[in-house]
């Protein structure tokens, strides 16, 4: 399995989107530190894939990340930190690497890189560098392959969307169907949860 | 004496402001004018992935404002309009998602509705019940149902705290319905069959006063009356599935009656 490069709509070609997802992964700990120690050879974004829903969750971080660069306003310290801030739905940058960014106890890993005009790595060479550092098995950066690593409730809770649920659930009738969500299930609640966030991170710190 | 002629008016050539620059990058599909309102124009487009449609909803600055006022304007705007679509979502109002914003350069993208506007397929029907020679109020049941589904949404975004502020049939889409309702709503060729959802909250506000949510009835009702004549009469079920929809609604409808007496405005100023 190897690296994956996507050409996000509507940004310049001269920024592709190059993702990698691990499983086992051994050297969180060693990763972790490189982001603090400031190496430079250590510029990505670095994710804990335990709280990715999907592939538009991550991708609608790259997204607003390169967008916001190119618009030079960029919140932190670059492009790369800036995809893990875009993950919140809050402006508290430090915690927002808490809660998305690689941890020491990490192991399911996301990892993405974004070449610009500056820095214009080749997929090829991310990949070998990436198979060098990262001690863990590189899986397909799927929809299917991301649920089986996520935590939903710790997903829900980072997104408050608890208590409300979608107002559907408990039983209440929908607006448009004398079922509601009923018998849609499992595969629509998530659906519908991954709107959810998607609305929280592009409303981050304007939601009150 | 010469008569004086006034001189031609020169007509400046229609100019369509350009896309902020975002979306002169490429994709998949060029973001395509769907519409243009007052205040917005409505691209179709792409988010992230050339499979996924989006709604771009792009508010150009206006010349004659103040930069400086029209940038506040506009950033309050699309904040507003972001945030109550948001919050309608989270509480199960039928709603496009909200993906992606950017206040400064003044755009939103939302998530495309399929379907069309409840306006022309009621139109459509009406229309079609007409060249038949089926009388009004015989076997509309399908009418009816879809007016007591306009009914409950628009009760349940008032129950959530939301008021519209420009309800009328052409801001509900019709989607397909993706899973075949058991009342046999999505019947082959029922151009009344579908979801409601409410769109356009560029006027939106949040609020749970009985007056701004009778004035969201009213507005709904006198367009209701002028856009769809025929049907008028089939107000009533709106109005009924309404008042059964929260808690509440039905102090608003004693309150309707008081702004059909004295139209939208309650202060005679401004």
């Amino acid at each position: 399995m190897a690296l994956e490069s996507i050409a996000l709509e509507h940004l310049p070609a001269s920024h592709t989107v190059h993702t990698a997802l691990f499983r086992n992964v051994k050297n969180a700990s060693f990763l972790h530190q490189q982001l603090l120690a400031g190496n430079k050879d250590f510029e990505y974004a670095l994710i804990d894939a335990s709280v990715i829903m999907s592939r538009l969750h991550a991708l609608a971080a790259a997204y607003r990340a390169v967008n916001d660069s190119l618009e030079s306003r960029l919140r932190s310290r670059n492009v790369h930190s800036e995809i893990v801030f875009s993950l919140s739905p809050n402006n508290n940058i430090a915690e927002s690497f808490r809660r998305f960014g690689i941890t020491p106890q990490t192991t399911n890993l996301l990892a993405i890189k974004v070449s610009t005009p500056s820095s214009p790595a080749t997929a090829t060479e991310i990949q070998s560098h990436l198979s060098k550092e990262v001690d863990g098995e590189q899986v397909e950066f799927s929809d299917e392959v991301l649920q089986t690593m996520t935590d939903l409730a710790r997903v829900k809770k980072i997104y408050k969307l608890n208590s409300t649920g979608g107002g559907n659930n408990g039983g209440k009738k929908g607006v448009n169907g004398t079922s509601g969500l009923g018998a849609s299930g499992l595969e629509d609640e998530r659906k519908e949860l991954e709107i959810l966030v998607l609305g929280s991170m592009a409303l981050r710190g304007a939601t009150n | 004496m010469e008569t004086e002629t006034i001189p031609a008016i020169e007509t400046a050539p229609i100019e369509r402001p350009p896309l902020p620059p975002v979306f002169q990058y490429p994709s998949a599909v060029p973001p395509s004018l769907i519409t243009q309102g007052a205040e917005a124009l409505l691209y179709r487009s792409t988010y992230l992935l050339p499979t996924l449609p989006c709604a771009l909803k792009y508010r150009p600055p206006k010349p004659y404002r103040h930069p400086t006022l029209d940038l506040r304007l506009t950033k309050h705007r699309i904040l507003s309009e972001a945030r109550v679509l948001a919050k309608c979502r989270r509480e199960g109002v039928p709603v496009p998602a909200v993906y992606a914003l950017d206040e400064t350069a003044g755009w939103l993208m939302i998530e495309w509705i399929e379907g069309e506007v409840v306006r022309i397929r009621l139109n459509e029907w009406l229309q079609q019940r007409k060249d038949e020679g089926i009388a009004e109020g015989v076997d509309d049941d399908r009418l009816v149902r879809l007016m007591e589904r306009v009914g409950r949404a628009v009760g349940r975004m008032h129950a959530v705290g939301v008021v519209h502020g420009d309800l009328t049939t052409s801001n509900m889409m019709l989607r397909p319905g993706r899973h075949a309702g058991p009342d046999g709503d999505s019947a082959v060729g029922d151009v009344l069959a579908g979801d409601i959802v409410l769109i356009d909250f560029g006027l939106a506000s949040q609020s749970t006063q009985d007056e701004d949510r009778a004035v969201d009835l009213y507005v709904l009702e006198r367009a209701f009356g002028s856009t769809h004549p025929r049907a008028e009469s089939l107000f009533k079920v709106v109005l009924g599935a309404y008042g059964k929809s929260f808690k509440g609604a039905d102090v608003v409808l004693k309150r309707l009656e008081d702004v059909r007496m004295r139209g939208r405005k309650r202060s005679m100023l401004g």
